[in-house]
């Protein structure tokens, strides 16, 4: 027969302060492990939602970079040709051959950064459907205009709209800003292809982002391009190539979340422990009158069990709570595969807040286990003795 | 002293409970020294450059390079005393996720600029003679196990991938503390050979006197400021620094993970604490009543918390120093250098001994301020 739960509730109503001091604790832990999964998902969200599954980005055969990658004209011209891009509403075909440059900007706030300046071409913004205008207006071809993408305007010196920025030895006027579905494009500056190009490195484009007309096609599209003898290529889905560049930090956050996040626990399950046995000897008249009653051992076993994860889950919701103003902090670090800046956004997501309530489970029902046992094998003579 | 014993019976009392508190402590007190380690390595890795070089690099960004041509006018300009170069390879060993620095260097000034390598005068010959040769600091020779006059093949982030770059290590270097022990360096000579064309990628100047920094590099700047290469010189440590602000806010991140660990282990430290004091209440009452004051009782409890944090907190910290230091723990090449600093440790036990005061705090007040005839009626 069971032990009503109400038993446990009552219980640890009945020790406010002890209860409080424990489920704070876990509810640090919680804290930290959300904050830092939040903040590696946040940067793969940047840098994955970059990429689209409906484009294919070509590279010079090899690179794994933007960065690293050459292609000349001839080549992108080649591949404007081929059956598989998509045409655009003009009748033009859907593909932006990109000049792909690291400018260094003075922070507001001191200090510089590399930010990616990418030349584009006019059909860019169709072939990037996430991307949008949100003040001023678009380049004009052949002028000297740049658009500084939302996540770096207000950061850096001269990104506001009709100030200059002056690099590669020409003066460049920002008439407007935009915004990319919270990507790394965000943290970039855009210009023309054709202006950017004598500007920094000669004749050559980093690389070539094209529209697939059918994209359940893209292996096939990748085969085309990459065993064309004229072609010195590598074609990757944009957005896996993206996605290959968030792989390393993701990584090291998430096993530095797990690192400090599962040290931290150690601390937070004794916690428990010494809680949960404080209160299994206190109580250890009222546990010798339950089994005189008739409950099993294993009915006193699951009580306090449960009340060991009454307390974990207050932390865990706690935790939770603390958590969520951090849902949409910006921070910035540096993309390793691009040697730039990209500015991100903490995301703390239902699914994580998930994943912080079981850590929480799990903690309680380590913490609350040996002692829950101890009052289930307590031999009942020697318990109601003590009353 | 002669309290030594009352307060040792105390923390046996409950053995469980004082042992799983102490590890906690020391649980706490680890993490808190790893975290600040990584920002005191972080710290110290902008301050490794020195302050009478000068790295004068491409003005746009590291990642581009500059003409060979301005190696002959830098010797010339007042204040320089000596020119070298290097260019950054990126160079692969069998995973891409192994990284080390690798750099084409000069090899000929470039011993004369950096003395933080200290190399065997015969192995620096070897290293000077041959074209493929390659000098390896110890860290690297030992992450891969290779052994000196071994050739190895490397590939280049940067250079053709399909390109398979063979060396053969002649030199291992030693470095001076707060350099790294993992860079690979090797014949910018050969570099050039196999890429077919390359740059230096940066140049580093041997200043006659630091106090020139700042006109030296106003010079430099100024003369390239309309070429197709323009240039930014900076002393060699804003560069470093610069490099390493490029991780972001990783200080702030620990700092704010280190406040919420010492929290969680106050917030069990101070809880086991106020449990032991509830379970001696009686106890407390009737040492009074033997004429015990309330301020001895008051640093008893105090003292007797601060105990467990003070074991607790040398097990953690000096347990990072051990393990980290054993391990040889460099953050997946993110953290050369990594170590765990005397005044990290220092702090830590500050830690500690705070984190007793304060979880001990509240049952001491409990325990001064206790009515004892009110107790011993209870009890009785």
């Amino acid at each position: 027969m069971k032990i009503p739960l109400i038993y446990n509730i009552r219980s640890v109503r009945q020790r406010p302060v002890s209860t409080l001091f424990t489920a704070l604790g876990m509810a640090l832990v919680v804290l930290v492990f959300i904050a830092m999964m939040a903040l590696s998902r946040g940067f793969r969200a940047a840098i994955v939602e970059t990429g689209s599954r409906e484009n294919v980005l070509v590279v010079r055969s090899g690179s794994d970079n933007e960065l690293t990658s050459g292609l000349g004209r001839a080549t992108a011209q080649t591949i404007a040709g081929m059956p598989f891009v998509a045409e655009g509403s003009t009748g033009r075909p859907l593909i932006s051959p990109e000049v792909y440059v690291l400018v260094s900007l003075d922070r507001l706030d001191g200090g510089d950064a590399l930010v990616v300046a990418r030349g584009v071409s006019p059909q860019a913004f169709e072939v990037r459907k996430n991307v949008e205008i949100i003040a001023g207006r678009m380049i004009n071809s052949g002028a000297p205009e740049i658009l500084i993408g939302k996540s770096i305007v207000g950061r850096f010196a001269g990104t506001e709209i009709g100030e200059t920025i002056r690099f590669a030895s020409r003066d460049w006027e920002v008439v407007g800003h935009f915004a990319a579905g919270g990507s790394a494009f965000e943290s970039e500056i855009w210009g023309e292809n054709e202006q950017f190009m004598p500007a920094f490195r000669g004749e050559v484009f980093q690389s070539v982002t094209f529209r697939m007309s059918d994209p359940s096609a893209f292996e096939a599209v990748k085969l085309a391009l990459e065993e064309d003898p004229r072609l010195p290529v590598g074609a990757h889905r944009e957005y896996d190539f993206y996605a290959s560049q968030s792989e390393l930090l993701t990584r090291v956050i998430s096993i530095a979340a797990v690192f400090i996040a599962g040290i931290m626990a150690i601390g937070a399950v004794f916690g428990a422990v010494n809680t949960m046995y404080a209160a299994v000897s206190a109580r250890a008249p009222e546990i010798a009158v339950l089994l005189t009653l008739g409950f099993r051992p294993l009915s006193v076993l699951s009580s306090f069990l449960f009340e060991a994860l009454v307390i974990a889950l207050i932390g865990g919701v706690l935790g939770c709570l603390f958590s969520l103003p951090l849902n949409g902090l910006m921070t910035s670090t540096t993309n390793w595969s691009s040697m730039s800046e990209v500015a991100f956004a903490f995301s703390v997501t239902p699914d994580l807040l998930l994943r912080g309530m079981i850590f929480a489970a799990v903690m309680g029902l380590i913490g609350g286990f040996f002692p829950a046992r101890r009052a289930a094998r307590q031999p009942v003579v020697k318990a109601a003795r003590q009353a | 002293m002669k309290y030594a014993r009352l307060v040792w019976v105390n923390l046996m009392r409950n053995k469980r409970r004082t042992i799983l508190t102490t590890i906690s402590v020391a649980a706490a007190l680890f993490l808190f020294v790893a975290l600040r380690s990584v920002n005191t390595t972080l710290d110290e890795a902008r301050d490794v450059g020195s302050e009478s070089r000068m790295v004068v690099r491409n003005a746009i960004s590291v990642v581009f390079s500059l003409p060979e041509a301005y190696y002959n006018w830098l010797t010339t300009v007042p204040g320089v005393s000596r020119v070298t170069w290097g260019n950054w390879f990126h160079g692969i060993y069998q995973d891409p996720r192994d990284f080390f620095p690798s750099f084409g260097v000069d090899v000929d000034g470039y011993f004369d600029i950096y003395f933080e390598m200290v190399v065997p005068e015969d192995q620096k010959q070897a290293f000077l003679r041959e074209r493929t040769a390659a000098m390896v600091g110890t860290g690297l020779m030992e992450r891969f196990g290779w052994r000196l006059g071994q050739t190895i093949n490397l590939t280049s982030m940067i250079y053709s991938p399909d390109q398979s770059w063979p060396f053969t290590i002649r030199a291992v270097y030693t470095p001076i503390p707060g350099w790294t022990d993992e860079a690979f360096y090797f014949h910018y000579d050969y570099l050039y050979e196999m890429s077919e064309w390359t740059q230096p990628g940066w140049y580093v100047l041997e200043l006659e006197d630091p106090s020139l920094a700042a006109t030296v590099a106003t010079t430099i700047d100024e003369h390239y400021e309309n070429s197709r290469f323009a240039t930014r010189t900076e002393t060699e440590r804003a560069f470093q620094s610069g490099m390493v602000s490029m991780y972001g806010n990783v200080g702030l991140l620990m700092n704010a993970v280190g406040i919420a660990v010492f929290f969680a282990i106050l917030l069990v430290a101070a809880n086991a604490m106020m449990m032991s004091g509830r379970e001696r209440t009686s106890e407390v009452a009737v040492l009074k009543t033997l004429g015990y004051s309330d301020r001895l009782l008051f640093g008893l409890v105090v003292i007797e918390a601060a105990i467990i944090t003070v074991v607790g907190g040398a097990l953690g910290v000096f347990g990072a120093k051990v393990l980290f230091e054993g391990t040889g723990f460099q953050g997946m090449g993110f953290l050369p250098g990594f170590e765990v600093k005397l005044s990290t440790a220092a702090v830590g036990m500050a830690i500690a001994i705070l984190l007793g005061l304060i979880s001990g705090l509240v049952p001491a007040w409990q325990a001064a301020r206790l009515p004892v005839a009110h107790t011993l009626r209870r009890v009785a």
